[in-house]
């Protein structure tokens, strides 16, 4: 099962959705061919846009820093971030107005608290690089890592009601010591 | 026609006339009790007349959109970069219809066309004109051709106001529309420079009141400045900048009035060309269409309720360096169709040409809409 497969099976039929940071559009695509979930997706790069126009997607090209003001509060079933948490600057507001514009959100991330990854800091004494983080320290566009504990205490903190977890490693679900087994995290949450 | 077959041009066009004899009343209330507009097409309209396309143009443009024509070669049409075979707007697959408005000097029935009442020139009496009437009477041109309904409506500028309107006016005969630099609404300050045009225009000895047809003058340096005026709007400082910097025309500083910068001749020479061929009372009339467009008037200024009879799908464009019509003007029209459920995109491109940005061949815009129409069904 892979992440988009776990995000998939979580949107309801006929949802409207909003995926923010939806890079080539294929997670839209995919909603709308098999659940008929109409959508509109959030990008900000150029390449990624013109693919999602390509892909027949609606996309609006918008700096997800700046907030969600073009969407009326309660306007989407379903807000989706999708790899993305971790390269936005300013989580807090952004997890807010998700939950003011949809009735309820799918945060998905890389765990930074996966075994590997802790291995290779505590013994190579180094920024870990994996599959899921493949880029250097230096070039990544990714700007405030966490792990799955640390996303709970966030969401504790800003009252979100947590109504599904998922940990995936290699395409299978992790069940047990999620945060420590899990290369990849999956939230379903509402406000 | 022997014509040299030009790569991805359309080559060889005619502008055509339509003359409409059923009055057109005006939003102001005056009727028009006839009119013609002129235009042009490209390309072949399918059995099922489901492949066309309507271009609208902005200020100073006109319905010769692509090609050149025989007796002008020179003359190629203002957005041939993007209209034509293989060119984002494929004329190998769309029936491509470049409309002038009403009120313009440029072939259809505006203020230097004869007034049937009186024999002359119709001049100051010519009524103002708003967007909404420039659709009513595209539509019978639309009627005239056989299209019931476009697949895409399409403009910059003024012409992204009119690709709006038909959206409103006409809900069920557009499918989709492209809506490229444009706004909702002028601000204070887009009316505000409007209005200097204007003052330059009818301040003007050569303007009497807008009668200067029969007295054989064209109040030229009203045109120039109020071309002026607009050339600065259509320009990022950044443009301006890179284009002419502080270069100089001659060698050293005159200490006098004569040209002195480069960005100087530049405004002289785009004004003199202007008043050559455009007419001042058709500059007062688009400036006031402009000014009054504002389909959220008759909703207490609220857009999106303006927006709830829309049907079509909507692709809407801005450019980061417009300030004339800035991308929070377009962002504004996205939230409204967002509020109604519409099927929108929206590209913000970091082009650095200003309001000027969507006449241009960027790769991301052009890039952007080639997709976007090559998914459109016929």
């Amino acid at each position: 099962m892979t992440e988009a497969d776990a995000i998939v099976r979580w949107v309801a039929p006929g949802a409207r959705v909003l995926d923010l940071g939806c890079g080539d559009g294929a997670l839209l695509r995919r909603l709308w061919e098999e659940k008929r979930a109409p959508g509109y997706g959030v990008e900000i790069d150029d390449a990624h846009v013109l693919e999602c126009i390509r892909n027949d997607v609606n996309v609006l090209q918008m700096d997800l820093e700046d907030g969600l003001a073009a969407f009326a509060d309660r306007s989407f079933d379903c807000v989706i971030l999708s790899e993305t948490l971790q390269a936005i600057h300013r989580q807090e507001p952004l997890l807010r107005e998700m939950l003011r514009v949809g009735r309820e959100a799918i945060v998905s991330f890389p765990n930074f608290g996966y075994w590997k990854l802790r291995l290779q800091i505590a013994f190579g004494g180094r920024m870990p690089v994996s599959p899921e983080l493949p880029y250097a320290w230096y070039e990544t566009p990714n700007v405030h890592h966490c792990t799955l504990a640390d996303f709970e205490a966030l969401a504790a903190k800003l009252g979100l009601r947590i109504l599904e977890r998922l940990a995936l490693t290699g395409g299978r679900r992790v069940r047990v010591a999620p945060n420590l087994f899990g290369a990849t995290a999956l939230y379903r949450v509402s406000a | 026609m022997n014509a040299p077959r030009i790569p991805g041009s359309v080559g060889i066009v005619e502008a055509k006339k339509a003359r409409f004899a059923e009055p057109l009343r005006l939003k102001s209330g005056a009727v028009l009790p006839e009119f013609e507009i002129a235009y042009e097409t490209y390309g072949t309209l399918n059995a099922a007349r489901s492949n066309a396309v309507l271009v609208c143009h902005a200020l100073n443009a006109s319905h010769h959109v692509a090609g050149v024509y025989a007796d002008d070669p020179d003359n190629v049409g203002w957005w041939d970069n993007m209209v034509g075979p293989g060119k984002p707007v494929d004329t190998e697959r769309f029936f491509v219809v470049g409309s002038n408005y009403i009120g313009s000097c440029f072939g259809s029935t505006g203020p230097a066309s004869i007034n049937p009442a009186t024999g002359k020139p119709w001049g100051a009496d010519f009524p103002v004109v708003t967007v909404e009437d420039w659709v009513a009477a595209q539509a019978r041109l639309a009627d005239h051709l056989g299209i019931e309904r476009f697949a895409a409506v399409i403009g910059g500028s003024l012409g992204a106001m009119q690709a709006l309107q038909w959206a409103l006016s006409f809900p069920g005969r557009v499918r989709h529309s492209i809506v490229i630099a444009g706004t909702p609404r002028l601000s204070a300050q887009n009316i505000a420079f409007n209005e200097v045009a204007r003052q330059a225009i009818m301040t003007d000895p050569d303007f009497h009141g807008g009668h200067y047809y029969e007295k054989g003058v064209v109040p030229v340096r009203g045109l120039r400045i109020a071309r002026m005026i607009g050339h600065i709007t259509y320009l990022s400082d950044d443009a301006m900048m890179e284009k002419f910097g502080r270069q100089l025309r001659r060698q050293a500083p005159g200490f006098d009035f004569d040209v002195d910068f480069e960005v100087e001749s530049y405004l002289r020479y785009q004004a003199d060309k202007f008043a050559r061929y455009f007419d001042a009372n058709t500059y007062l009339r688009i400036t006031k269409a402009l000014d009054y467009f504002d389909p959220a008037a008759e909703y207490g200024g609220d857009l999106s309720r303006a927006f709830a009879r829309a049907q079509a799908d909507f692709l809407v464009v801005s450019f980061k360096s417009d300030w004339r019509f800035s991308p929070a003007r377009s962002r504004e029209i996205v939230k409204a169709l967002l509020d109604n459920r519409r099927i929108v995109s929206y590209l913000e491109i970091d082009a650095p040409q200003g309001h000027d940005a969507f006449l241009m061949a960027d790769p991301r815009y052009h890039g952007a809409l080639a997709a976007y129409f090559r998914n459109i069904a016929l």
